[in-house]
């Protein structure tokens, strides 16, 4: 299964050129802004050219089985090995990871925030960048836990250093709540290392991913799998993040750097949601079926309660923030169901929701440039002042609440409707009643949508801009903005680019699930 | 007795090969002490030279012996070179070497007596290299008084400062005070097992059972060795000592002394009360849990650096002590009487490991900082990236690590803890892994703190005088010879948090004045903390190779 030849290393040159871009950078004196800033680019645009090399040379046909695997060794004392691959769930994810940090670079290009220091901030993001593509290629849980946990301290210090008045308590915040999350991860980690077991009742004692799904939790009780399910329910809920948990992440968004919340909204939320879809449901079959219901009554409270939240927001930063709780929910409630249709619905959710929601947080940081404010109510007019960006609202909150013909629209609607038949033996009672409480979640998503829209982009501009000149969308805007239109539209009318990518793995799951619930 | 059987005195069999780092770091602290008497002044320079090297010279016979890799047992099985002793010797030469890049210049500047420093530097570190290989009570004993007394000294080496003379004096009273207890504790066991040799011990207590006596000496024995690595309630001494002390002196304890305290605890629980597992593993697990999470607590509430990393240090030495609570629970446990390695101690010995380098990384900044700050409070940390950015990457790994965040190196040995209480697989072992867990998570709170300050605070245009920063700064002896408290404008005393009459100075931030062996002091730490964070199979091997062997 590995790989020979330039494919062996494509993978760990998709995960290290980043920081091999940022170490270079540190070499750079602060002054000499531009270079760093090309080198920066430079770096992520390579790191971009693997990434479209894979998305050639992956084998569609074989889209369920790890590709370009590399598996040597790292730690021998405790079995744990440098073991990378990439699958139909990890490249999309991927992919969308090493689009989006270009992209924060060129719009980083006159936008470095306050105060300053563009080296700091371009490295910082190099570094996230490693990190996150680290864990959704890293097949051993050991390094999987490493990457994990590498995007925590770059992303501290973005909110900390570049972030708004509230930053230090935000980002603390975000770091501790994370971090309690990632410490019962990693307990649960080593339980699965001793407790798991295959089929006959023998100990894995592995680390390595693709083992553990295959053995699917093995003879392991119900009650052991749902404690150690529990401590991965926490490491990655609290990343999703899930009601209640989630109360870092509208304080982390709003203090964030505009960039930092583009960052954190378009891909470190999916390292909790790829997390549960990677580990902890194949792992954990009966645990997973265990706990599904809960997630899913989770889910739909965060799609109701971040809806609410968005209603009553006056900022437009939190208000995205809050509409990232609802549509994680939907995410969450994919991935409940325990169905195929249910988490390509989810994955599908996570790429759509990191190409909509880092749009809308990029609009958000240029409406702040230009109006040194987000309050809902002092903006307005948006399509007469700046009609370009006006329009790009629009199509990005209509991708958001979930129109057809957008992204959006295949998170969301698939989701809804896996919960209406799910799987492994689940109450469909319950998941129906579920997926009524999402439906209304919609309608709730597209009222607090519109009416920002509406608030912010229609009617006269403010008499207090008048004399200002609010710009439209500048060059540096387009670069980064266009991929993520194009995006929005494509995989709004080709759905089955991602589908097709996605399905073959979640059937696997799916199948692994049902036959582990049903025999078990 | 009389002539005859004195003359019938047979010399053991000396193993010079196995005693070779011993022997030259005796040789080389004599010739530091000869050099001093007959060298005049100038030569008086060359002393951390000829320290450091010599210290350099000590790894050479440690590195043929591990080559060698015989066990090589004397002394009736007293002391035994195997390779355990020789990793930790190894480990114990190194962090001496780097206290010694540390000292330099705080040393130099401070205008301290230079050669003694280095002379009982070097006699603290030959009793921590007997401690690895002390197989036995008295053995112990002996190691443990010779690395301890001269640590009492150094504790209290600005004797012109109150602070200093009150570090040493706490220090002493309270390690001689766990000594007499430790002795007393020992004198039972001698009195149950009828020898000091660790396996005679373990015997003997297997056949006892946990009866009354031995239940009160095993913990008296343990009692005295809490104090050694301030596990809590036994750490009082140690913040205000660590504040007081010289900086450089204050990461030797906190590093070597505690790891010295460590390596014996790893033999007499391991082997020596191997028989009393139902006595000495509920113990740990109590101590565990309360040090790491009193630790946690108390160090949150720290303004001043030091002692914020005196309470670190309490509660990293709470997690390095939770492996000892499933001391026995794991299935590779062997019988004694063969060499050992399992889990629980591959991950003490990991641990202690990893620990001296990231924590010597943080005090070595702590000092170059100072250079420049002068002050020894959190605060005056502030905006340190902005003018210092290096100096705030190398604080930022170090804390990292020390915190448990990958890729610095602490997160490996927060997991090979996690890792023996997991594979010890019994309740006790989950709960006090989730009670780690939990620790690791609180401890972050502290650590952030520091790194709030140098990355998201501005400059402070003032800050609080008191970190002996060495330099021009210091009191003469002369003058410190009737110093008094209120004189302490010159920053001859670390000002303690509670007591502090705060001289508050104008701060112009700038480049901290480096030196080379600071740097290189910097250099080391850094390299290890990261590359073993990075590649923690480099110490992970050394946990692995380093088998214990006992019984002669």
């Amino acid at each position: 299964m590995d790989a020979t030849g330039f494919d062996a290393w494509t993978l760990t040159l998709a995960v290290f050129l980043p920081a091999v871009g940022a170490l270079v950078m540190m070499a750079v004196p602060r002054a000499r802004e531009l270079e760093l800033k090309m080198i920066a680019l430079g770096a992520s645009l390579v790191t971009l050219a693997v990434g479209v090399y894979l998305l050639f040379a992956f084998d569609y046909g074989n889209a369920g089985t790890l590709q370009f695997g590399v598996h040597k060794g790292w730690i021998d004392a405790i079995n744990a090995d440098y073991i990378l691959g990439l699958d139909g769930l990890s490249l999309p994810l991927l992919i969308l990871s090493m689009v989006i940090i270009p992209l924060c670079v060129i719009y980083s290009w006159e936008h470095i925030p306050e105060p300053g220091n563009a080296k700091a901030f371009l490295i910082l993001m190099l570094i996230l960048a490693s990190g996150m593509n680290g864990t959704f290629v890293a097949q051993d849980l050991i390094l999987f836990f490493v990457f994990f946990e590498v995007v925590l301290l770059p992303m501290y210090f973005m909110i900390g250093v570049w972030g708004g008045e509230n930053r230090r308590y935000a980002s603390l915040k975000f770091f501790l709540f994370t971090l309690f999350g990632s410490a019962l991860m990693i307990v649960s980690f080593v339980a699965l290392y001793f407790v798991a077991t295959n089929d006959a009742g023998a100990a894995l004692n592995t680390f390595d991913m693709s083992e553990l799904a295959a053995a699917a939790g093995g003879d392991l009780a119900r009650g052991t799998q749902a404690i150690i399910f529990a401590g991965l329910f926490m490491g990655f809920g609290i990343k999703v993040p899930m009601f209640p948990f989630h109360t870092w992440l509208p304080d982390a968004h709003t203090e964030a750097p505009t960039v930092g919340s583009v960052i954190l909204a378009a891909i470190l939320l999916k390292l909790g949601t790829y997390g549960f879809v990677r580990i902890a449901l194949p792992f954990l079959p009966e645990g997973a079926a265990a706990w599904a219901p809960w997630i899913g009554l989770l889910a739909v409270i965060g799609i109701i309660y971040g809806a609410l939240g968005c209603l009553a927001q006056t900022d437009m930063k939190r208000l995205i923030a809050f509409s990232s709780v609802a549509h994680m929910g939907f995410v969450m409630l994919g991935i409940a169901t325990l169905t195929p249709i249910g988490i390509n619905a989810a994955v599908f959710g996570m790429v759509a929701h990191g190409i909509i929601t880092g749009m809308l947080f990029f609009l958000a940081g240029s409406v702040k440039e230009r109006y040194h404010t987000l309050e809902i109510s002092r903006l307005g007019g948006l399509l007469k002042s700046a009609p370009r960006m006006g329009w790009i609202l629009a199509i990005s909150a209509m991708a958001s609440l979930g129109l057809p013909g957008l992204a959006g629209f295949w998170g969301e609607f698939p989701a809804i409707l896996s919960a209406y038949s799910p799987g492994a033996g689940l109450s469909e009672e319950t998941f129906r009643t579920y997926m009524v409480i999402a439906a209304v979640g919609t309608v709730f998503a597209a009222g607090y949508l519109l009416w920002l829209f509406q608030r912010s982009a229609f009617g006269e501009p403010k008499p207090e801009w008048e004399g200002h000149v609010i710009a439209d969308v500048n060059r540096y805007e387009w670069a980064a903005w266009t991929p993520l239109i194009i995006a929005m539209v494509l995989f709004g009318w080709v759905p089955g680019l991602i589908f097709g990518v996605v399905d073959d793995v979640s059937i696997g799951i799916a199948e692994s699930i049902s036959t582990a619930v049903g025999g078990g | 007795m009389n002539l005859g059987a004195l003359l019938a005195f047979v010399r053991p069999d000396l193993d010079w090969h196995a005693l070779a780092p011993e022997l030259t770091l005796l040789a080389v602290g004599t010739l530091v002490t000869v050099a001093d008497i007959a060298l005049d002044d100038k030569a008086k320079r060359m002393m951390p030279t000829l320290t450091g090297i010599g210290l350099l010279v000590t790894l050479v016979p440690i590195l043929t012996l591990a080559v060698d890799g015989a066990e090589r047992p004397m002394f009736g099985g007293a002391y035994v070179v195997d390779d355990f002793s020789l990793v930790l010797k190894a480990l114990f030469i190194l962090v001496g070497y780097v206290v010694v890049l540390m000292s330099v210049d705080y040393v130099r500047e401070g205008d301290y007596y230079e050669n003694e420093y280095y002379t009982l530097l070097l006699t603290s570190l030959l009793g921590m290299v007997m401690m690895a290989s002390s197989r036995d009570l008295v053995s112990v004993f002996v190691a443990l008084e010779l690395l301890s007394i001269p640590a009492y000294m150094l504790a209290a080496w600005r004797k012109g400062g109150p602070r200093s003379n009150e570090a040493g004096l706490k220090y002493y009273l309270m390690g001689v005070f766990a000594s007499a207890v430790m002795l007393y504790g020992m004198s039972l066991v001698f009195g149950v097992a009828g020898d000091t040799d660790f396996g005679t011990i373990a015997a003997a207590l297997r056949g006892e059972g946990a009866s009354p006596i031995v239940i009160v000496a095993i913990l008296f024995v343990l009692i005295g060795f809490a104090f050694k690595v301030s596990a809590v309630p036994f750490h009082t001494w140690a913040p205000d000592t660590y504040e007081g002390a010289p900086t450089p002196v204050t990461a030797f304890l906190s590093v070597a002394s505690k790891a010295a305290g460590f390596v014996a605890l790893l033999g007499l629980v391991f082997v020596a009360f191997e028989g009393a597992a139902d006595v000495v593993q509920p113990f740990f697990w109590v101590l565990a849990a309360v040090t790491m999470t009193v630790g946690n607590l108390i160090a949150l509430r720290q303004t001043n650096i030091v002692r914020m990393l005196a309470y670190s240090g309490v509660a990293q030495g709470g997690f390095m002590l939770a492996p000892f609570a499933v001391a026995f629970e794991d299935d590779a446990w062997q019988l004694p009487g063969t060499d050992i390695t399992t889990t629980p101690y591959f991950a003490i010995v990991v641990y202690a490991v990893i620990y001296a380098f990231m924590n010597l990384g943080a005090f070595s900044v702590v000092l170059a900082v100072s250079r420049r700050t002068r002050s020894g409070e959190i605060s005056s940390y502030g905006g340190l990236f902005s003018y210092a950015p290096g100096m705030a990457v190398l604080m930022t790994l170090f804390l990292a690590a020390l915190a448990g965040i990958p890729p610095a190196s602490g997160f490996f040995a927060k997991f090979v803890v996690f890792w023996a209480l997991a594979g010890a697989g019994t309740p006790a072992g989950w709960v006090l892994a989730v009670i780690v867990a939990v620790n690791a998570v609180i401890a972050f709170g502290y650590y952030a703190r520091v790194l709030q300050q140098m990355w998201f605070e501005p400059v402070p245009e003032m800050v609080a005088l008191g970190v002996d920063s060495g330099g021009d700064d210091e009191l003469d002896f002369a003058e410190a010879a009737d110093a008094t408290a209120e004189q302490d404008e010159h920053g001859d005393a670390w000002l303690a948090t509670e007591t502090r009459q705060a001289t508050m100075v104008r701060f112009t931030p700038g480049k901290i004045p480096m030196t080379g062996a600071l740097a290189a002091a910097l250099a080391i730490t850094a390299i290890a903390t990261l590359a073993f964070g990075v590649l923690p199979g480099l110490v992970s091997h050394f946990g692995e190779v380093a088998t214990f062997h006992f019984g002669g």
